[in-house]
């Protein structure tokens, strides 16, 4: 290893970097969860010091919980983002493995029309996208949502998974037509197990945009049944502007889960993005 | 495609119903609505009825005052945020990336985590959060300059016209810094044991050695992390929409390409919306982005060097 470069200064050096930028990411997620357990006078008497048995109060929670629908957003979200998810992967591990494993014409031009939705976003086709759901009757439902964010995750799932299905050894899957499986179990028994530690990468990179989404909510389906979490914080937070307790429970509220499942899912995000995936 | 396929041995319709899903879909939601966009941009809606126009709708776009002056001043913003990002987000993150990727340095997987804690989070809360902690009532901001002895420098940033772009900008960098920290610090990961030893025995250490050995070997991540930010900042509107509305304040000094568009096409307050002066702005973000990615793909990639080890 390089000895010659480590040195104590230098090591302290950047620690002191790394610490630093870790306090500047972390503390307006930290200030805002800490101040959310407290009385009103306690955020604006000392909003930088921890929630004490004094200044500790619940009233934030209870507003938001006693007025938003949010347990009825959150299922929306839920639908949604599983709906889309389960979609990108089959169809996108499908048109994956059709593109890399298979010699027909038009393969590499198929590959790039399905690689054209990676840099060009689909929130331009917005105008179209409404006429098309208003004459098909989907304006206002879940199935729009998903319709959608389906389509926005393919091209990106495509790209990756058949990069990583081209590493699945052919032997195997020509011993498999040996013993006379069908392509179709090949592909279902064979292939999508060995490719599964790379279908819960594009499932992390799928998600995150999906959940965090505001635009598609808004203009396609802002009704009340089918709001959104994102949406439905987004619209809270803007009638309840002058009454922080809520604002600052309603905004932990909306960050908690997303933070649980990054810190379950981190590794595997992580290990995604540095393993090379996106390239 | 899949129904061309017609080679000698008989028709594999296995490959077409592999294909079949992913290019209905893709095609039905996001190819044909996107097609459909450009066309309407070249219509007008007259007496409830779509006419053809041309380019009129591009010429009310840049020429009318009623719509060019938005435009540009959207226009304008949109490059402002985008230069911010350049500026700011790359070089952080590769500073960041490449101290992470230091050998033996303690807690760098704590370090990595914590830093992409922001990329993962919506625009809405970070909107707010950052509007609750810059806001003069609550009083953070100067409280934290105070301890630095800056207090006089604190203004409501988001609510002055000189500033609030550039602190939206900031914002949104202090968002996404998480991708290309990762970017490069796979980049820089992959780069092969040898190489540095090599340059090490040459007596290249340090810093020369980042320069002169690490960076050009990572440019290209650069370049794939410059063109990623060009297509997310010429596509941006979730931040600006929740911390400043659809309205982009103060008095439009916020206002990006997303934020106009969505007040053209969907309308708001006294504005009708208009689909088709909304198709005329997306098709021209379209060509904005298409042109991007054309200088990246065929000016930028082609000329930087690719090292196969």
């Amino acid at each position: 290893m390089s000895i010659a470069t480590r040195s104590l200064p230098r090591t302290i050096g950047a620690h002191a970097i790394l610490l630093t930028y870790t306090a500047i990411a972390l503390f307006p997620v930290v200030l805002v969860i800490m101040n959310s357990f407290k009385s009103r006078a306690g955020i604006f008497g000392a909003p930088l010091t921890p929630p004490t048995p004094k200044t500790f109060d619940m009233i934030g929670y209870t507003t938001v919980i006693g007025q938003g629908d949010f347990i009825h957003y959150f299922q929306n979200s839920l639908v949604v983002t599983v709906g889309s998810l389960f979609f990108v992967l089959l169809f996108g591990a499908m048109a994956a493995f059709a593109l890399s494993e298979y010699r027909f014409r038009g393969n590499t031009l198929m590959g790039l029309y399905l690689a054209l939705g990676i840099m060009i976003p689909i929130r331009l086709a917005t105008v179209a996208i409404l006429q098309l759901m208003v004459a098909s009757g989907l304006v206002n439902t879940l199935t729009a949502l998903i319709l959608v964010y389906t389509a926005q995750g393919l091209p990106l799932a495509v790209f990756i998974l058949s990069e990583f299905m081209k590493q699945v050894s052919d032997d195997l899957k020509n011993a498999g037509r040996i013993d006379g499986l069908s392509e179709y179990t090949i592909f279902f028994r064979l292939v999508v197990p060995l490719v599964r530690p790379s279908m819960a990468t594009v499932a992390v990179f799928t998600m995150i945009p999906i959940w965090n989404d505001l635009w598609f909510p808004l203009i396609l389906a802002p009704s009340e049944e089918t709001k959104t979490v994102t949406l439905g914080a987004q619209l809270f937070l803007g009638q309840f502007v002058t009454n922080w307790n809520a604002i600052l429970a309603a905004l932990s509220l909306a960050i908690l889960p997303v933070l649980i499942l990054y810190v379950i899912f981190s590794r595997q995000l992580i290990r995604g993005i540095t393993s090379g995936a996106v390239k | 495609m899949a129904a061309q396929t017609r080679p000698k041995r008989p028709f594999r319709w296995h490959i077409a119903v592999f294909l079949a899903p992913a290019v209905l879909v893709y095609t039905a939601i996001m190819i044909l609505p996107l097609a459909g966009t450009l066309q309407l941009s070249l219509f007008r809606n007259v007496d409830q009825s779509q006419v053809f126009v041309g380019l009129d709708n591009f010429r009310t776009l840049f020429g009318d005052p009623n719509w060019s002056v938005n435009f540009w001043n959207a226009l304008r913003n949109n490059v402002w945020f985008f230069i911010i990002h350049m500026l700011v987000q790359n070089p952080v993150g590769v500073l960041l990336a490449a101290i992470l990727s230091s050998p033996k340095l303690r807690f760098s997987a704590f370090y990595r985590t914590a830093i992409f804690v922001p990329t993962i989070l919506s625009f809405v809360i970070v909107g707010f959060a950052w509007k609750l902690i810059l806001s003069p009532l609550w009083g953070v901001a100067p409280h934290l300059l105070d301890f630095v002895g800056l207090k006089s420098l604190f203004t409501p940033w988001l609510g002055k016209e000189q500033y609030a772009l550039t602190a939206l900008s900031l914002i949104s960098v202090w968002q996404f810094i998480g991708i290309p920290m990762m970017l490069i610090y796979a980049a820089l990961l992959s780069i092969p044991e040898e190489v540095i030893e090599a340059a090490e025995c040459d007596g290249i250490t340090g810093l020369s050695q980042f320069w002169k050995i690490k960076l050009p070997l990572i440019l290209p991540s650069i370049g794939i992390i410059s063109i990623l930010t060009f297509v997310g900042n010429f596509n941006a509107f979730d931040l600006i929409y929740t911390a400043q509305g659809a309205l982009a304040g103060p008095n439009y000094s916020t206002d990006i390409l997303g934020t106009f568009l969505y007040r053209a096409f969907f309308g708001f307050q006294l504005q009708v919306g208009d689909p088709n002066m909304g198709a005329t702005i997306a098709t021209i973000m379209f060509l904005i982005i298409l042109g991007g990615v054309c200088v990246y793909l065929f000016l930028i990639q082609t000329r930087l060097r690719r090292y196969q080890f």
